[in-house]
């Protein structure tokens, strides 16, 4: 009788005790190579252009982004501008510069910089309306993000 | 009455909420990192200051790109977008006379396609200028694809002077640079490696016809 009973002993469990160690490593992983998404798009999400030479954003907390794109609207045409959540007009734009200098130092105000996330279909007049606003107010380092493809 | 030890807790749901956490971040952040094409908008011109200083004809590289999106340099030749950058090495590299600040002429300059300095087009690096004029109506991709090409050149000829100098390329000083902010040795390099090719990249306000 003892004979049968041996075999009749089930397999131990696997013990899942590190399993939340292993999620939370993944989850580590994830916390530090991502980064925030930090704004939602009223416009349609621009493509960017693609480009080889290009180089990192060194410090995000010096940088303002403005966003060109088309409409979300299929049937209006003409460029878009969105800055942080709003779709804004070319005049808005100094505003939005100056608000995000507000509380740096001088010499930090000479390291920020503005960075156009345009669509690849944006027009050019657009663009060149923004910059002529950037120069009344020396805002003067300007950035074209384009998305990098491989050096080779 | 005997000390009772505290029962375990059980931590059977703590996988579940590390699985909802991870759940959260990989739909809340993003990946990508921003990567973009720096360039500097010229000083705004007060009414009344004194006309910028006239530059020779030769030291200047047009480019001008139309609303169809095509290009014409030099007032005179179609290119397209592949064929540009032979074109912008050949206008920086040449050195055909003495540069800015008493510099002299240019002694690393490489000159043209064989060699042959061209006395029709620039005379010394920190003089070229390249002039980017558009249409209000030209797109922004070709407008991007341009200056990419631009800052291709320019990393090459510092590639190629950074090696001459310190053995390795630009873009490894840079690299460096990045993950090591504080170094000024590396400061001092690139700065003397731009000096020798300084990025001029004038853009003209772009016609609206």
């Amino acid at each position: 009788m003892s004979k049968f009973k041996k075999q009749k002993k089930e397999l131990p469990a696997i013990s899942t005790a590190s399993l939340p160690d292993i999620v939370f490593m993944l989850l580590f992983f994830f916390m530090t190579v991502t980064t925030m998404r930090e704004t939602e798009f009223k416009i349609k999400e621009p493509v960017l252009p693609q480009a080889k030479s290009t180089k990192r954003i060194e410090d995000k907390n010096f940088v303002s982004t403005i966003f060109i794109g088309k409409s979300r609207d299929a049937s209006k045409s003409g460029d878009l501008i969105q800055l942080n959540d709003k779709i804004a007009q070319v005049s808005d734009v100094k505003n939005f510069i100056m608000i995000n200098r507000v509380g740096k130092s001088e010499d930090d105000i000479s390291r920020m910089s503005t960075v156009f996330k345009a669509d690849k279909e944006t027009k050019l007049g657009t663009l060149a309306d923004i910059k002529k606003e950037l120069r009344e107010i020396d805002a003067l380092k300007i950035g074209y993000a384009a998305s990098q493809i491989s050096k080779e | 009455m005997a000390k009772r030890s505290a029962p375990e807790i059980n931590a059977g749901s703590m996988a579940d909420i590390a699985f909802l956490l991870l759940i959260f971040f990989l739909v809340a952040t993003t990946m990508d990192i921003d990567t973009v094409i720096s360039r500097k908008l010229p000083q705004k011109q007060e009414p009344g200051s004194p006309p910028p200083p006239e530059v020779k004809e030769k030291n200047i590289f047009e480019i001008n790109i139309n609303r169809n999106n095509q290009m014409l340099i030099e007032k005179k030749e179609y290119v397209k977008l592949e064929n540009l950058k032979v074109k912008v090495l050949e206008f920086l590299d040449n050195g055909g006379g003495p540069g800015n600040n008493n510099v002299g002429n240019c002694n690393y300059c490489k000159g043209g396609p064989d060699g042959i300095v061209d006395l029709s087009s620039s005379d010394h690096p920190n003089k070229a200028i390249i002039s980017l004029r558009t249409d209000r109506g030209t797109s922004y991709e070709m407008f991007v694809a341009v200056h990419d090409v631009l800052g291709q050149a320019y990393m090459e000829l510092r590639n190629r002077e950074a090696m001459r100098l310190y053995g390795v390329t630009f873009d490894d000083l840079l690299d460096q640079k990045f993950n090591d902010k504080e170094n000024v040795e590396l400061d001092e390099k690139i700065k003397k490696v731009k000096d020798l090719f300084p990025e001029i990249i004038s853009e003209v306000e772009p016609s609206s016809n």
